[in-house]
């Protein structure tokens, strides 16, 4: 899933400005699942607001609705018949949702709330990790399931640098080294041979590298 | 020989090698770098010029290395991963060659986290492994990575670093063999103090014969204070410094502690040199350049052979 962290509510403040007609628009995909911006993070965010403003006495009107997905037109069109009551569209999607709402409603302030940070995997109540950095040509065979691109700090694909210590990475102490984890499980499959195989220079092209990807299925366009 | 390069001539010959290091300054004063160049000369037979260590801008290591060049010494260009696309890394290596340089160091680098500037972004578009393929081929089959061809070759001799004190450990010997098939001909080792885990890397090392297709040269750093052995063991990612000398260090009054850095240093090339495989010696004297010509000396490994063609 895509992981975001609802940003500080000073700085949405700030992004604000006199703005005091506000639709708070959380998403039920991803940032629901890492309690970004779920309908509980909309409900929160929209009190934060209500209050800080009663308290300053300013007139206001904050809208709390949540949508299935910020990233497809057809949830994005149901707010259609509210949209112009408000200034601004404070969105608690990811970077794609934020923009597809703007894409959307064209003349329409569109905020964002979160800031939308990695492909993750949920680790325990609370916790999320990286795993997937969408360089667009998969090479987990080659490095027994962990991704260097994405969890080793220097993206190497050829082993770990000489900072890996007691299986941590040398820019934090909390983080595995990604190319101890590819070597135990190497070792537990009794594959230390692919280590030895030197991975050839990546073509990113296919990566963000190549330019802003779009995705053409012929098969599945009506 | 491949190369022009000194300390190909020096290893050609089945002669021990002594290298060392020299940091660029944090500005534009090339006066730096020739006082530095000025303490080693005739101490050591090549001269490592540092590419933005741990990821503080300095001067770049290609003007420094020119300085060095100009002065009769044998720069060794290092050159790290995390800035330069494979763009900007051949360009840079074309550069290197047309200006004399003989000797390339492939690394990948320290993380910008470390450095004066964590705001960055980092390249790594290829790998210290990958870097030396790419060098290799340039020279070797005169191919830039991307194929077309490379019209005059860049003649250098190739190194890399390898750390034995790192994890996992039993790749330790395995990644070196990488970098040998990739065409690494000589490497530099991280700072050794436990000299027993160096040794069972050297077996290592010499039960795949990696140390006849590639000279290990080893590392080597004198504590300047108890403060730093301490510092180094505790802070520096990927070090290896026993307790013992740490407590050796603290045992002599802080006055004395210099010169016991520099016995403890001493006594570790002396060890050092007696394992099979070693080929060389890389005195890595951080910001006490002043030093090494006393190191060198008191290890025995004085005069240096003469390696340039015609003399200088």
């Amino acid at each position: 899933m895509i992981v975001g962290n609802r940003k500080d509510f000073g700085e949405i403040l700030e992004k604000l400005g006199p703005a005091r007609r506000v639709l708070v628009l959380g998403c039920n995909e991803c940032v629901t699942v890492c309690g970004a911006g779920g309908e509980r993070e909309v409900g929160v965010l929209a009190s934060e607001l209500r209050l800080c403003w009663k308290k300053e006495g300013e007139t206001f009107d904050v809208k709390e609705h949540t949508l299935e997905r910020q990233c497809d037109y057809e949830y994005i069109d149901q707010i259609r018949g509210f949209v112009n009551d408000y200034d601004v569209i404070l969105s608690m999607a990811c970077g794609a949702g934020v923009q597809y709402v703007a894409e959307t409603y064209k003349t329409k302030l569109v905020l964002p709330a979160v800031n939308t940070t990695f492909l993750g995997v949920t680790i325990e109540q609370g916790v999320w990790s990286e795993r997937c950095q969408g360089c667009g040509a998969c090479i987990l065979d080659m490095t027994a399931g962990v991704c260097p691109i994405a969890r080793c700090a220097k993206s190497l694909l050829n082993g770990p640098c000489g900072g890996s210590s007691g299986g941590k990475c040398e820019i934090d102490n909390e983080l595995d080294c990604a190319w101890q984890l590819i070597v135990d499980r190497l070792k537990e499959a009794g594959r230390m041979d692919r280590y030895e195989e030197i991975l050839p220079v990546k073509d990113w092209r296919t990566g963000r590298d190549g330019g802003p990807r779009r995705r053409v299925r012929e098969d599945m366009r009506l | 020989m491949k190369t022009n390069s000194g300390i190909e001539r020096i290893l050609a010959g089945g002669g021990f090698v002594v290298t060392s290091e020299c940091g660029p300054p944090r500005g534009a004063d090339a006066e730096v770098i020739r006082r530095k160049g000025e303490l080693l000369r005739g101490v050591v037979d090549g001269v490592n010029v540092t590419d933005n260590q741990t990821s503080v801008v300095r001067m770049s290591s290609l003007s420094a290395c020119v300085i060095l060049k100009g002065m009769g010494l044998e720069p060794i260009l290092q050159m790290v991963c995390r800035d330069r696309n494979r763009i900007a890394l051949q360009s840079d290596i074309l550069g290197a060659a047309a200006l004399g340089i003989n000797n390339v160091l492939c690394l990948s680098g320290d993380h910008q986290k470390f450095g004066d500037h964590p705001q960055g972004k980092n390249v790594y578009d290829m790998d210290s492994v990958q870097l030396i393929q790419v060098v290799c081929r340039m020279r070797d089959e005169g191919r830039f990575l991307g194929g077309e061809e490379v019209k005059g070759r860049p003649v250098m001799f190739v190194g890399a670093a390898e750390n034995p004190f790192a994890d996992p450990f039993e790749i330790r010997a395995l990644r070196l063999g990488k970098k040998v098939k990739a065409g690494c001909e000589f490497i530099q080792t991280q700072c050794i103090y436990n000299i027993e885990r160096f040794s069972r890397w050297m077996e290592m090392v010499c039960e795949r014969g990696l140390h006849e297709r590639c000279a290990v040269l080893a590392g080597v750093t004198p504590f300047k204070s108890a403060g730093m052995a301490n510092y180094m063991k505790k802070n520096v990612p990927g070090m290896d410094v026993p307790e013992e000398m740490i407590a050796r260090m603290k045992g002599v009054p802080k006055e004395r502690q210099a010169e016991e850095g520099i016995r403890i240093c001493v006594e570790t090339i002396q060890r050092v040199r007696e394992i099979p495989g070693v080929r060389g010696i890389h005195v890595m004297a951080i910001e006490w350049e002043e030093k090494v010509a006393e190191i060198v000396k008191a290890a025995g490994l004085l005069p240096r052979p003469e390696t340039r063609v015609g003399g200088h």
